[in-house]
């Protein structure tokens, strides 16, 4: 890129003017499509609450009809622009009808209702999640690394690999990790998968809601790296058929009382309550799962509930540590990489929390 | 490009001189336009006027900071006129100024904020970029507000455009990825009278100079892909005083009734090319007929769900093309509502 361009990219804003640019950052009509635009604002900006609403044009994304077109925005959650820097913000949003009701794709709405039920408040629940996503080619939908036409060698050399043959977008995965630091999420690693091209990244420990918020601005941010680098971003779950591992979305879960002494007795009611409902939250759990969920590459079958400690062919691991120490947490392996995190958060606590059994 | 030229184009004068350069070198730093002198160009190079009378003087009119340049440096933004002091006959910011100037005019206060929307085309074929040589992307659907390489394409020209209008002193208030991939959109606002069309072209100038470093060319057409493809307009909202006060709505409603019955007028003037954008579809009302309409996106006029609740507000008039004269579109609407009976 010309450095001329660079340096308009560069210009620091606030040496001129108390005018700040926030980037509204929504979900699309298919679930998994974000969407953003920017507009201009007095800043500094520090709260959503300073933040006016706003509306887009739903009928372009699936979710509104044209002669009755406007959704909108309810500012939500705010973050530090990475790619504008300054005083700049990321703001991740949630959509509503004019008349005030979260549209149908608006997921969150119902997510924040549980999270603020007073019994779920009171065991402050904390997810950390495990993103798995692929990098595909531009050009063609074959993941990037991978010869045009054939196959790299089989599994084994990849997961946490170094080396030209063996790492994949490298650059990508470590510039997101940094701009999501400075964006303020609770990044809490990466690392490389077991499918060449596959990469993992973790948000987490965050409480209730803000799960969603940090996973999808996460997400966002990504998506606009990959844009950045000339190749796509697939969140599908079974990318390439055959003897490849498929990405998923593990959350890593606990609440108040299995953190304390006693814990993993609570942890053992809560996976049991989870065994009860198994049908309801794999339907949740993201589409095209069961092209994942075969009983193979350390998964658990789909139409199989089962847990064990230290267990990746599990549908629910308890880690070696928790067992030990009798407290902590559990991991639910079961959720695809698309899955939507509002809805499996705050299933997850639902169903351990709230279910009566 | 070589290093050395980089240090040489970044520059920083001030440092050394008081001299700047507004496309010419002047003594700085000058914010006030009636501080620069008038100059000259060749009419006869840009179709303005012939060869044996070639002279055409420009008259600064609006000042804004030089994001290339930057330091003390400045853009200006100019009309033309003959040596004997008429505007020349492309000039049509002298009638919109008249226009904004009258008493009934100035007192209502027009606020206008426009949605300029344009296309990126490749270089060397005039096809928009991103878009697959001799083929085309997917359809529609996933571009607007897109994210991703295979979704949006060109977001540096965009987003080095928005830093560097907010740098000049323009009232830029946002950008967004359009629903025709390669197309993008942002908006000037608001903006009160004369000065609209002055900030319009100055964020078109600094746009063409940005692609101009990003090597891809910049298309205003109005529908630069026939068939299912959006075509680009220039969305123009407007409020006066009245409109903006309480009983504001019934304002509003009598504005769009005069513009209804200065139709074809409005239309005529509202951009080349328009017929082959505002078919009915992709987002548009026919260009043979004007309707209104509440969150409306096919009609000619759109008022905002929020302006009904309120009672008062603003309204869009959907139907100027994206290669719309700014000082033409702002002054016919102040024109027609205001002073219209």
């Amino acid at each position: 890129m010309s450095s001329l361009l660079q340096d308009l990219l560069n210009l620091n804003l606030s040496e001129s003017t108390d005018k700040i640019i926030a980037e509204y950052v929504w979900i699309g009509g298919s679930g998994i499509d974000l969407r953003s635009k920017a507009r201009t604002l007095t800043g500094p900006i520090t709260d959503p609450s300073q933040l006016p609403k706003w509306n887009y044009d739903g009928s372009s994304t699936g979710q509104a009809p044209g002669e009755d077109s406007e959704v909108i925005l309810y500012p939500q959650a705010i973050f530090k622009d990475p790619f504008r820097r300054g005083n700049n913000i990321l703001v991740m949003c949630d959509a509503y009808t004019p008349a005030g009701e979260p549209i149908p794709t608006n997921k969150r709405h119902n997510a924040a209702k549980i999270f603020s039920h007073p019994d779920v408040a009171a065991e402050v629940p904390w997810f950390g999640i495990e993103q798995e996503y692929t990098l595909l080619k531009k050009e063609v939908k074959w993941p990037v690394g991978w010869p045009t036409g054939g196959y790299p060698g089989p599994q084994g050399p990849y997961y946490c690999g170094i080396g030209a043959d063996k790492a994949f977008g490298r650059d990508i995965v470590d510039a997101h990790y940094k701009a999501c630091l400075y964006a303020g999420i609770n990044i809490s690693g990466i690392n490389g998968e077991v499918m060449p091209g596959q990469w993992e990244f973790q948000v987490g420990p965050a409480v209730g809601i803000s799960a969603g918020d940090e996973l999808w601005i996460a997400r966002y941010i990504l998506e606009r790296i990959t844009e950045i680098a000339g190749v796509v971003l697939s969140f599908d779950p079974k990318p390439i058929e055959g003897d490849w591992n498929g990405a998923g979305a593990h959350t890593n879960y606990s609440t108040k009382s299995m953190r304390e002494d006693g814990g993993y007795e609570i942890i053992k009611k809560a996976i049991e309550k989870l065994g009860l409902r198994h049908k309801e939250h794999i339907a949740a759990y993201g589409e095209g799962n069961e092209r994942r969920l075969t009983g193979k590459h350390e998964t658990a079958d789909i139409n199989t509930f089962k847990w064990g400690v230290a267990n990746r062919g599990a549908s629910i691991r308890v880690g070696r540590d928790t067992e030990k120490e009798g407290k902590g947490y559990f991991e639910d392996r079961r959720p695809a990489s698309n899955m939507d995190p509002y809805v499996v958060t705050s299933m997850v606590a639902e169903t351990t929390l709230l279910g009566d059994h």
